[in-house]
């Protein structure tokens, strides 16, 4: 616990993150742009889960635990997700949302 | 800690034990046409064996739990994804495919891993890395034709959506730890979730799951991935990631969501009819049969939360029964379109006019599935769908039931845009005459069997109903 950091400012970082995320990957055009704004969402629900544990929920450390499988996962979720954009790149030549249109009705 | 305690993950560990012998037989295997056999067997044994020698109990401190329900659940997931393998036989040896067939095998088992353990999670973290695992890989299965534009382009928007989703229902996961400070459903079955900062935890939580499910306002990325994958991809995505989605969206409700039934009630009742009636009204205007199964498959996840309404054994027991006849019917229909796909390249539905005169088996069976999904009587997708309508009427939803059989009414007229295609429809240059190997014909035959058999058996319903949880 920090001395003069109340949580409600902890939460208050953590959901302005998570709703700059989702801004983001709304309006952004650039698929890594897009990536970077999903990191963006779960490391808010980082910041929440280590902060819950520790200010709310410290006889325990299942808050830390779970930040720790969502770094991990948001690792491996990043590759997979640049190895398609890599294929994409090769197939379409562009990395732009705009141009991944080949399906519309 | 005895050893023997690891039995009861008896179906993840022996589907890792297929997974790493695929991997490795990958390496002494030189003509890699010989994988398919070795893993349809071997996942046929591992089928058989669901049904055998099950211990039930809970392990890692109740985050693992094994039931009878649940193991049925796996047992049907196993009985989908082995008539997916059979069907894919064709499609995985064409030429293009052949360097990376047992790569197909390896990323589907993977993803069945997932679902396994995302249905016997008994905490949160547990489901979160089951879920993750049934869609990371899902996601380099829809991207499976490399040189494919479209394929690649349904990959990511597969992957980017689901990272999304993710990402939002984790943040409601996070907000309903900071509330109890626990992640076990175990736990959190007495606690009290009624607060406002619970709703939002739960709505962002529902968000996340609807959109495994594809219901609408979650569907967006269905149609395109539907179209874009292999169509024995899609067929995977369509019928068993969706009913593993379904399985633990009904577990979660019935226990952990069960003291805010009120809640979750109203919005399941407004997505039903939102997902019901424009899963309808888009399929109609498709002229793709792909698109056209993948908004019809989205029609159909609107009827299945009709059963999650009834709230008790008996919607549980629906829900379940639906998906084990949904898996056949869908399946049926799946397989006739990937071998037309395979064999002449045709996906458009004006060029399955005449199909009936060339290859009249496939035509009928076709039929047979598209009739099922419609809820034509004599077939088991109307007692599918009329137990649906019985489980939402226990708790008086008659207003929901009479706009879910006007939605079934509608249905059955884009049913049978495809049916008279097939039979009414003149073409001066039909499909030629497919023969199918032996895979996929022994595949026909299970979806056929179930078709018709699952309806008239009623052993099975009593059986399901018997095992399952109420609120």
């Amino acid at each position: 616990m920090i001395e003069g950091i109340e949580i409600q400012h902890i939460i208050l970082v953590s959901s302005l993150m998570f709703f700059i995320g989702v801004y983001g990957f709304m309006t952004r055009k650039n698929l890594i742009t897009m990536l970077m704004a999903i990191e963006l969402m779960l490391n808010a629900v980082n910041i929440n889960f280590v902060a819950f544990n520790k200010y709310l929920h410290p006889e325990n450390m299942q808050g830390h635990f779970y930040s720790l499988f969502i770094i991990a996962i948001a690792a491996a979720e990043a590759a997979v997700a640049i190895a398609i954009i890599i294929n994409l790149y090769r197939n379409l030549h562009s990395i732009d949302v705009e141009d991944v249109n080949n399906m519309k009705h | 800690m005895d050893i023997t305690n690891f039995l009861i993950m008896k179906q993840e560990l022996l589907l890792t034990l297929i997974t790493l012998f695929i991997l490795v037989s990958e390496i002494f295997v030189s003509d890699k046409r010989r994988i398919i056999p070795i893993a349809i067997v071997l996942f046929g044994i591992h089928t058989l064996f669901g049904f055998l020698y099950n211990s039930y109990g809970s392990i890692f401190g109740g985050m693992y739990q094994n039931s009878e329900l649940v193991n049925l659940m796996k047992n049907i997931l196993n009985l989908g994804v082995f008539i997916v393998l059979l069907q894919s036989s064709t499609w995985l040896l064409k030429e293009e495919n052949e360097n990376k067939i047992s790569e197909f095998f390896i990323l589907t088992f993977s993803t069945l891993i997932g679902m396994n353990f995302m249905i016997s999670s008994g905490d949160f973290l547990m489901f979160y890395l089951g879920l993750e695992l049934a869609t990371i890989p899902m996601a380099a299965l829809v991207a499976y034709n490399t040189y494919d534009k479209k394929s690649s382009e349904s990959g990511l928007k597969l992957i980017m959506s689901a990272a999304f989703s993710s990402a939002v229902m984790l943040f409601g996961i996070s907000l309903i730890y900071g509330q109890f400070g626990t992640l076990y459903f175990s736990e959190l079955l007495s606690a009290d979730m009624t607060s406002p900062l619970l709703i939002l935890a739960f709505l962002m939580f529902i968000s996340g799951l609807s959109f495994k499910i594809s219901l609408v306002p979650f569907h967006f990325w269905t149609a395109d991935v539907y179209e874009g994958a292999p169509t024995n991809v899609t067929s995977y995505l369509s019928v068993i990631s969706k009913g593993a989605a379904v399985f633990i969206f009904n577990i979660l409700l019935f226990t952990v969501f069960r003291n805010i039934v009120d809640v979750w009630s109203d919005v399941l009742y407004v997505l039903a009819i939102l997902t019901m009636t424009i899963g309808n009204l888009f399929a109609i205007r498709q002229t793709n049969i792909k698109r056209f199964l993948a908004f019809s498959s989205v029609a159909q996840a609107g009827f299945i939360l009709l059963g999650l309404l009834g709230t008790n054994e008996l919607g549980m027991a629906t829900v379940i029964y639906f998906i084990l006849i949904y898996i056949f019917s869908n399946l049926a229909a799946f397989g006739v379109v990937s071998s037309i796909e395979n064999n002449s390249g045709k996906l458009n539905i004006e060029d399955y006019n005449g199909l009936y005169h060339t290859n009249p088996n496939m035509s009928l069976l076709m039929m047979l599935s598209l009739f099922s999904l419609a809820g034509i009587p004599p077939l088991a997708g109307f007692f599918g769908k009329f137990f649906l309508f019985t489980a939402a009427a226990q708790n008086g939803y008659y207003w929901l039931i009479f706009i879910a059989v006007i939605n079934a009414t509608i249905s059955l007229y884009y049913y049978l845009i495809v049916v008279k295609a097939m039979f009414i429809n003149k073409n001066d240059s039909p499909i030629e005459k497919i023969s199918n190997n032996w895979y996929m014909k022994t595949s026909y035959i299970i979806c056929l069997i179930g078709l018709i058999v699952i309806g008239f058996y009623s052993d099975i319903f009593e059986y399901i109903n018997q095992i399952s949880i109420g609120i």
